[in-house]
């Protein structure tokens, strides 16, 4: 990497590339341009620069209250519920920003899914959780939505627990089965992107290896950005991983990279444990 | 040892479960003093027959029920010129209903016990229920039928009830035609009287509408002379039969059968029959209307006039708290202006009611009454249509007098829902709209029930607004019938509340109401009771559907 780059913490997708088996096949999903957030008076994140590939799982890893979290719900826009956010900069999906004043907010997230810490499901049966997202959009046809249901279920790895209980109110569900839900939920209405934050925080081991698994299936269609606490975790589900620290993105890089190799003595000092 | 009794805990414990006793023993006393007193009203009493010389040496013979009793002393014995004998302190007396308010010009008297010589129950007294003077209390002499004695001695009794029962569907049949036939063929000669001022006003009225009215009007007056002929008739048969009654001083005086309700021999009835004879008066109560300055016949229409009232209150309520809690909670910026409304509907809820009743007189009824007088019916001038208090003016008032209750509510509701439920509904590409109306309003909506509740228990109980915007002493219709347009907003009602007022503090009789101002006020409790339990018990349906999110 050039110095150039290093300063800027973006990603030198030709670099990446060069290690990658399937060369030629990464292109940027989503691109982060020297974004600075601010809760009022108070900067939360700095001249963030990143590009996310398309596809491919991509973790931010970092301490309490490193930003990590602020910078993924700037990907859905889900900073402009809190009151007092400023943004500057840009955020590009296939390469329009999202920050433009022409852009719909409730069209732009349904193509960037978002999955929360705690499950969050609504207090409906597990197949009008499912249904929550279409029946939004309009679409009441009852084969089309079991069709849905049944695809978003299966692609949750939910469906054969739940099959012959759709019509349960989801909240009698486990913690585990729940968050599967909310993904099939975000999975329902077909996005091209999937956040998740912190998604197995709250789940046992068990629930959480499920998730994990998962997430690798899921990158075979969509591009998935996770914020996680959990250093293994990262090192076991993402491909590329980001690594923060006071609002600032330190290093970014191949997660083999990163983790064995790390260019940045704050990111080495980060996991070998020394801090954070 | 003190000391050690205070620090344990134990007082506090004791203050506050005394505090709770004492709210319930007084619930439940309430409850069970109006439950005793308005349900022992119609109990069928026994008559009794009591051998009587007053003061004056004067003898008698007094049959009646007996109500009361009290104590009389000396010193108002003497004065009210009682001779006291054997040297009592006291006079036992006794209140005796003795009807036969035609004959004797009151239905209550106090007769001492020191005067009575005989008490008896003979099997064969009868207690008559009239349409007019109140009860009758003696004996049945015979039946007469054109005139002519048709039963006497113990046949008559039997012969009576026959003919009663017959009498009582005639009359049924009378109040049908009435009600109904010549009622609404009433209401259809004023809408075309009123249609016709309406033509005239426009300029249209001419020689082929003239010719189109006098034809209408005229098959009306053609089915009102049928009817009136077949009303004529059945009046004919119905005040054929007579019964020939005999007081306790053995006057003999006829009621006609068609103005008798009920003939009953309490004394010669069982346990049983007096149980039968209990719920089908109590029943009659419920299910009847008021009769002699409503201190006879039943309640229906006071409740039917509550009831409806409330429900309509509710359907006004229930949109606008909603709505206004919603742009406070969501849509508002939170800042002192928000903080001020708060404060604002707070003390809205605080405001006296008699004081919403003038609003809505001033505000309501003048105004906006009066403005849609004006625009929608100058045919019925100077007749007031909605310009006059009526049923629709008092559920408008009753629902700004309990709206704060539903915004304050609803709000709760609102600021409890977690935030989470909203932000994954909105990272779904729900907008804030289809986020309030899919989600966060069926979440609150057990909340949003507890509003209604409360609001209902405050408008269901309230009298005095009502008193200026449409509750009136006896409406002659229901506000709801089978006349086109159904629900008539703009009649006139009765109301519970309004009807103890009335029959325990407006009446001519006073001793014969109070039992009914008891029986009402336990009516108006179960009504408020009732409407409450069923909106308990959609809250509960719901709050199972919508559990939180919490653990």
């Amino acid at each position: 990497m050039t110095t150039e780059q290093r300063r800027s913490h973006g990603i030198d997708i030709s670099a990446l590339n060069r290690d990658d088996k399937n060369q030629g096949q990464i292109e940027t999903c989503i691109k982060v341009e020297n974004l600075d957030l601010f809760y009022g008076q108070k900067q939360a994140l700095f001249g963030v620069n990143m590009e996310m590939p398309r596809k491919k799982v991509t973790a931010y890893i970092g301490p309490s209250g490193c930003g990590k979290s602020t910078l993924l719900r700037c990907i859905n826009r889900m900073n402009d519920l809190v009151d007092g956010v400023s943004i500057k900069g840009k955020i590009l999906l296939d390469n329009e920003d999202i920050y433009d004043k022409s852009v719909n907010v409730a069209a732009l997230r349904r193509r960037v899914g978002m999955v929360f810490q705690k499950p969050n499901p609504f207090p409906k049966t597990i197949y009008e959780n499912v249904a929550y997202g279409l029946r939004i959009q309009g679409i009441n046809d009852r084969h089309i939505l079991d069709e849905v249901v049944e695809k978003s279920l299966r692609g949750a790895a939910l469906w054969e627990e739940v099959k012959n209980r759709l019509n349960d109110n989801a909240l009698g569900m486990s913690g585990g089965q729940q968050q599967r839900l909310v993904i099939a939920r975000a999975i329902a209405i077909e996005p091209e992107v999937i956040l998740l934050d912190e998604p197995a925080s709250a789940l046992d081991p068990i629930s959480t290896l499920k998730i994990e698994e998962l997430i690798n299936e899921l990158k075979e269609k969509y591009t998935i950005v996770i914020v996680t606490h959990n250093m293994q975790q990262a090192a076991r589900v993402s491909d590329y991983t980001a690594f923060m620290y006071m609002g600032e993105l330190i290093e970014f890089g191949e997660t083999s990279e990163l983790f064995t190799n790390p260019a940045k003595k704050q990111t080495e000092d980060y996991i070998t444990g020394r801090y954070g | 040892m003190m000391k050690a009794w205070f620090k344990s805990g134990s007082p506090w414990i004791w203050l506050t479960a005394g505090a709770v006793s004492i709210n319930l023993i007084l619930v439940v006393g309430l409850l069970a003093l109006i439950a005793v007193r308005g349900l022992g009203h119609f109990w069928p009493a026994d008559i009794v027959e009591y051998r009587y010389q007053d003061q004056t040496g004067q003898a008698s013979v007094i049959i009646g029920e007996e109500v009361a009793s009290s104590l009389l002393p000396e010193a108002q014995a003497k004065a009210a010129g009682h001779e006291v004998l054997n040297n009592a302190e006291y006079l036992v007396q006794f209140l005796v209903k003795t009807g036969n308010r035609d004959i004797l010009g009151g239905d209550f008297r106090w007769i001492q016990e020191q005067y009575i010589q005989q008490k008896s129950e003979p099997q064969d007294l009868i207690s008559i229920e009239r349409r007019e003077w109140g009860n009758f209390y003696g004996r049945l002499v015979s039946v007469k039928e054109s005139g002519s004695v048709i039963a006497e001695g113990d046949q008559a009794w039997a012969v009576a009830q026959e003919k009663l029962a017959k009498t009582l569907d005639l009359r049924d049949e009378i109040d049908d035609l009435q009600d109904h036939d010549v009622g609404a063929i009433n209401y259809s000669l004023e809408r075309l009287r009123l249609k016709q001022r309406s033509l005239e006003l426009k300029k249209q009225w001419n020689e082929s509408t003239r010719l189109d009215f006098a034809n209408q009007k005229q098959e009306l007056e053609k089915q009102y002379q049928a009817i009136q002929q077949k009303l004529g008739e059945l009046n004919r048969e119905i005040k054929k039969a007579t019964l020939v009654v005999a007081d306790a001083n053995q006057k003999q005086i006829n009621i006609p059968l068609n103005r008798i309700v009920k003939l009953t021999r309490p004394n010669s009835m069982g346990l049983f029959d007096k149980s039968i004879e209990y719920i089908s008066t109590f029943i009659t109560f419920i299910t009847d209307e008021p009769r002699e300055a409503n201190t006879e016949g039943g309640i229906f229409p006071a409740i039917f006039g509550t009831v409806l009232m409330v429900l309509l209150m509710a359907i006004v309520v229930t949109p606008f708290g909603v709505i206004a809690a919603v742009y406070l909670r969501e849509y508002a910026k939170q800042g002192f202006i928000t903080r001020i409304i708060r404060i604002a509907v707070n003390n809205l809820a605080g405001v006296p009611s008699i004081v919403y009743g003038v609003f809505g007189l001033g505000f309501f009824v003048y105004i906006l009454g009066g403005s849609i007088d004006r625009i929608f019916f100058p045919e019925a001038a100077p007749a007031p249509v909605f310009g006059t208090p009526g049923l629709l003016w008092a559920s408008l008032t009753l629902a700004l007098l309990t709206l704060p209750v539903v915004i304050v509510a609803t709000e709760e509701g609102l600021s409890r829902i977690p935030k989470s439920i909203r932000e994954g509904s909105l990272a779904l590409g729900a907008t804030k709209a289809e986020t309030l109306w899919r989600t966060v309003l069926p979440m609150a909506s057990p909340a949003i029930m507890t509003g209604l509740i409360l609001a209902v228990a405050r408008a269901a109980g309230e009298v005095a607004p009502l008193m200026l915007v449409g509750v009136v002493k006896l409406a002659p219709t229901l506000p709801l019938d089978g006349n086109f347009p159904y629900l008539h907003l703009d009649r006139k009602f009765m109301h519970l509340g309004f009807h103890i007022y009335d029959v325990g503090f407006q009446s001519p009789n006073v001793e014969a109401a109070r039992p009914l101002v008891y029986a009402t006020s336990l009516l108006l409790v179960m009504v408020i009771v009732g409407l409450n339990m069923f909106a308990i018990a959609i809250r509960n349906n719901l709050r199972e559907k919508y559990r939180a999110l919490e653990n």
